[in-house]
């Protein structure tokens, strides 16, 4: 399957993008979507687990991906 | 009544509160955030505020919603945040919410400002008096910095 990956702020700084096509195994959950991350050049600085949200809800790492899902890494926030 | 939006000019303020006021009411509540001039000791001289637009409205809508439903009576609630580069002073969200009675008005105020600092995905980024810039988290650390080329 294919889902949009979005990065904001510092961690699209750290990946030099702010999204991504991915190309994800059909049975994909956001842990792999977040694996595929890890593994690309400058994501070393990126936390150990970041907080994502998968169609703009908060998403926990075990959650089902499919096709055309739009998978984001939310960096810590800072409204206010 | 709830309204939230992001934007990009600055917050009218009495415009926000007649969003919420009405001949039901006996109490309106305001929260304006700005823009300081020191974090942790670091000369500040502006923030850039953005956000991932379509999850911040959405998350802000929930907890609107959630303040309005704190007491027997809904709260009406409305929220600006501002995004985009702002300088000292500036203010970077405005809260009001309206109940017939102060005690929810203020918990309601408060509410959504504690809530917001801790869900909804808005960044900002410090520019610093010495031409440093940095993204900072809301407990104050600096996640990355870097100097301005």
């Amino acid at each position: 399957m294919r889902v949009a990956l979005h990065l904001f702020a510092s961690y699209a700084d750290a990946l030099g993008t702010r999204s991504l096509d991915v190309s994800l195994p059909d049975n994909a959950i956001v842990r792999d979507a977040l694996e595929y991350v890890r593994a690309l050049p400058g994501a070393q600085s990126l936390p150990p687990q970041p907080l994502v949200a998968v169609n703009a809800e908060y998403a926990p790492l075990d959650r089902p991906l499919k096709q055309g899902d739009e998978v984001a890494l939310i960096p810590p926030v800072a409204g206010g | 009544m709830i309204h939230v939006a992001l934007v990009r000019e600055p917050i009218d303020i009495t415009r926000l509160i007649g969003r919420v006021a009405s001949h039901q009411i006996g109490a309106i509540a305001a929260f304006l955030g700005t823009v300081r001039d020191v974090n942790e000791g670091r000369p500040v001289t502006g923030i850039e505020y953005s956000a991932y637009e379509e999850m911040a409205e959405r998350e802000l809508l929930a907890i609107a919603g959630e303040a309005s439903r704190h007491s027997d009576v809904p709260c009406a609630v409305a929220i600006e945040h501002r995004l985009g580069e702002l300088s000292l002073g500036d203010v970077s969200v405005a809260i009001v919410v309206s109940h017939p009675h102060r005690a929810a008005a203020l918990h309601g105020c408060q509410y959504v400002i504690e809530e917001l600092k801790v869900r909804v995905p808005i960044w900002k980024r410090e520019h610093y008096a010495d031409g440093t810039r940095a993204w900072v988290d809301n407990r104050g650390t600096h996640v990355t910095s870097e100097v301005i080329g």
